[in-house]
């Protein structure tokens, strides 16, 4: 469903952030991409929905190179991938439900939206969203009212309410506590196997990845240096990925984490 | 809980929450804005026909920036440019002399009661009058010339900046400042260690600024005969000399640029 | 900061090294003469007959002052209400055209950093370097006397203000805010309103209410050169020397300046 082809960004610095990426991911697949900071992750994301411009290659999604589109098809297109940010990036003067709504502006036209008046599928569907990750009772209070696990609730819903078939998702728990960490990331994989929605997330924490995803990814220095199954990272590939460290903790963590929920 | 919260607002129309939530305040403040709009727009007397007339001698204006004449009266302009640029430089020199043990006297947390409410009281009244009124006053008890000119931007110059000092003072860190006391420094002493070096660069970046505002209200004191390149500019409108008034707003304005981009250099320099 | 020889051979500390020092002597020094220069060139011009003689003609004029001709007062009501509506009016106006050259002038949101920009920096940098007294003055030769005159005079000197302002705080804003609104497929001017417009709201209401109040003080002085308002009171005034009615008047003035302050501290406490 999506495809990257040789996808290419070199900033006018002359650093090389990727470096010819192919990648292809099917309808309904939620997978991490791992790597240290400067690794390129944010930039892969942003580069299939060019917040930041690639400067090579290509970025198939369904039938359509987004690379090669103009303004105009771009935000057409852009309509169909939802993007969840770190920091969560939500307008924090507007209302929750403003935040959810604006969604939808690549759907509206410019009045309809400067007078607020959101057509009643787009409110119900809201309303609903809103119900889905529990936060129906503050739809009237300014984003910046909110937790930040309740902020990225929000993001998730205002990224689900462009009906997205991808989402893209960069380092969604950065700022958040382990707790709030996991649940998010549930929270991100149940309403992605709901929708059948194929997902790209952006994660440091490699045992959350883990928990959470069907496939992992690993980058490095613009490059795919990893591609398979969560339980396939042993501690040469994370070596490989973030250099000599010792890994056997970080993984064993993780078992016995998993050990937990199971007995729970 | 929520699904049945969910079930009644399904299908109700969605609007954005009032910035005021109060309803009769809220139509109070719409209402009384709009009526008040109506009424000040009413009492305004526009002659339409003279501002079309005048539409003319607008353009004759912009026109005139395109060819300024600097020769005709260079004579008037070199002496009111210097003139002003003197008053400017020699009132925020006093200025601020002055406006430091202001400022300092002015800042609670060190100057004791009585010392306070004197120097509030004189920033007070800085502040409180217009620079062109003051220079009125001025002129009308020290005569015309830029004595009265220099007078007024220094007087002005003290109530602006001793009252963003003292400002300053009253939130600076007081552990630093506590730090220098607790070595057993004596009053001056702390002022000098303590307190001093918190805002000397501030009160540089803040010195420029009012060397800026000073030259642009220099500019004007010569309206009502305080000095400076105000009359030159006056008689030049009243005779409709366009090119020659519009020579001399283009220096106004160089030199202010010039004065910016300067004071962007030393604040940069300073912090 | 150094370390230096002394004669006797021991080894002090000083904050400056020599050359440093003789620079920033000379430097006081040139300091010193420049401002000795421009005192005379004041002294030079003034008459100083009249100066020592100062005291007494203040004196006499404040002897003139008191007690200020209250009566006064029911005159000047029109002129009051007429300097009110140059300072809201004006500040409305140039709240109008300030925006958009704001937007233009950021570097965030001009179209072109080339040619519209430097275009905006110099709308901004003109109207604020000359005084309102001075667009006054300029508007009265154009579509003659009144208090029209005075509301463009003052729109005209706050556009470069509220521009300046406005536009350090759209380059200030929180550009993934920005991003997450243009992610969902919004087009430039949704982006403009759902990203930009609502996180430069309170600076922008904060500017219009901080350029009101000083507004207030620039119309009460306005009539000086015949653009309406109260200023045209005190000019008429001075020229009689009426000190009493003058007395009335600055009080005046100084009351609606105080008044002007309450207001915008008020709002702007509300605002926050």
């Amino acid at each position: 469903m999506l495809r990257l082809e040789k996808l290419t960004k070199t900033y006018k610095t002359g650093d090389q952030a990727l470096k010819q990426v192919d990648l292809e991911v099917p309808q309904g697949q939620v997978l991490a991409l791992i790597g240290p900071s400067g690794a390129g992750k944010s930039t892969l994301i942003r580069c299939i929905n060019r917040l930041v411009e690639p400067t090579g290659g290509a970025a198939w999604l369904g039938g359509v190179n987004l690379t090669a589109l103009g303004q105009r098809a771009l935000r057409r297109e852009r309509r169909r991938m939802g993007m969840i940010f770190q920091e969560y990036a939500l307008v924090e003067r507007l209302t929750v439900m403003e935040n959810v709504l604006s969604g939808r502006l690549g759907y509206v036209g410019f009045w309809r939206s400067f007078l607020r008046r959101f057509p009643q599928s787009d409110v119900d569907e809201a309303y609903r969203l809103l119900d889905r990750v529990g936060l129906l009772h503050m739809a009237d209070k300014r984003a910046d009212e909110l937790s930040g696990g309740q902020r990225q609730r929000v993001g998730i819903c205002r990224a689900l309410i462009q009906n997205p078939a991808l989402l893209l998702v960069d380092e969604p728990t950065a700022s958040l506590d382990p707790k709030t960490s996991r649940q998010i990331m549930r929270l991100i994989v149940e309403l992605c196997r709901e929708r059948d929605l194929a997902a790209i997330i952006n994660i440091h924490d490699v045992a959350l990845a883990q928990m959470f995803v069907m496939r992992v990814i690993g980058l490095e220095l613009g490059r795919i240096v990893f591609d398979g199954a969560p339980d396939a990272l042993t501690p040469d590939v994370l070596t490989q990925i973030y250099g000599e460290e010792d890994w056997e903790a970080t993984i064993q963590t993780v078992e016995e984490e998993e050990e937990e929920a199971g007995t729970a | 809980m929520s699904s049945s919260e969910l079930d009644t607002l399904i299908g109700t129309r969605w609007k954005k929450p009032p910035f005021i939530r109060r309803v009769w305040l809220r139509s109070a403040l719409v209402l009384g804005g709009f009526l008040y709009l109506v009424l000040a727009i009413a009492s305004v007397e526009v002659n339409w026909s003279r501002v079309y007339e005048g539409l003319e001698r607008g353009a004759a204006f912009v026109a005139a920036f395109t060819t300024p004449d600097f020769t005709t009266r260079a004579a008037d302009i070199r002496e009111g440019m210097l003139e002003s640029i003197v008053m400017t430089v020699a009132a925020s020199v006093v200025g601020i002399l002055i406006s430091i043990p202001i400022g300092l006297g002015a800042a609670r947390n060190l100057a004791p009661l009585p010392v306070y409410l004197v120097c509030r009281g004189i920033i007070a009244v800085s502040r409180a009058l217009q620079e062109i009124i003051v220079a009125i006053l001025l002129v009308a008890i020290f005569g015309f010339g830029p004595l009265a000119g220099f007078l007024t931007l220094s007087f002005a110059t003290i109530g602006f900046l001793s009252k963003l000092l003292a400002e300053d003072i009253e939130s600076m860190d007081r552990a630093q400042a506590e730090a220098v006391r607790a070595t057993g420094a004596r009053w001056t002493q702390w002022i000098n260690y303590g307190v001093q070096p918190q805002f000397m660069p501030r009160l540089i970046g803040l010195s420029m600024y009012r060397l800026d505002i000073n030259f642009r209200e220099s500019a004007i004191l010569g309206l009502v005969g305080a000095g400076g390149i105000g009359a030159t500019l006056n008689t030049a409108f009243d005779r409709y000399e366009f090119d020659t008034a519009a020579a001399i707003l283009i220096l106004i304005i160089v030199i202010v640029m010039a004065l910016e981009y300067l004071s962007g250099i030393v604040r940069s320099r300073v912090q | 900061m150094a370390t230096r020889t002394l004669p006797d051979g021991t080894r002090t500390w000083r904050r400056f090294t020599p050359s440093q020092s003789v620079v920033r002597w000379m430097g006081w020094l040139i300091g010193v003469a420049v401002f000795v220069w421009c005192w005379n060139r004041i002294s030079e011009s003034t008459t100083w007959f009249f100066v020592w003689d100062a005291p007494r003609i203040a004196g006499d004029i404040i002897s003139r002052a008191t007690p200020p001709k209250w009566p006064y007062v029911n005159e000047l009501w029109w002129p009051i209400w007429d300097t009110l509506n140059i300072a809201t009016l004006g500040t409305l106006g140039s709240l109008v055209m300030a925006v958009p050259v704001a937007f233009l002038a950021a570097r965030n949101t001009t179209p072109s950093r080339f040619l519209v920009r430097p275009v905006a920096l110099l709308i901004i940098v003109s109207t604020r370097s000359i005084n309102s007294l001075i667009w006054a003055l300029l508007l009265i030769a154009i579509i003659g006397p009144g208090v029209f005159a005075g509301i463009v005079a003052i729109a005209i000197r706050s556009v470069g203000f509220c521009a300046k302002l406005l536009y350090e705080a759209i380059e200030e804003i929180e550009q993934t805010q920005v991003e997450a609104i243009a992610a969902t497929g919004a087009s430039r001017w949704q982006v403009m309103l759902y990203g930009i417009v609502p996180q430069i709201m309170p600076a922008l209401a904060g500017i219009a209410v901080f350029r009101w109040d000083i507004n207030i003080r620039e119309s009460t002085v306005l009539g000086l050169v015949g653009a309406g308002g109260i200023g045209l009171q005190l000019s008429a005034s001075l020229n009689v020397l009426a000190w009493a009615q003058v007395a009335v008047i600055l009080l005046i003035i100084l009351a609606a300046v105080g008044l002007g302050e309450w207001v915008s501290a008020k709002v702007r406490g509300a605002i926050i």
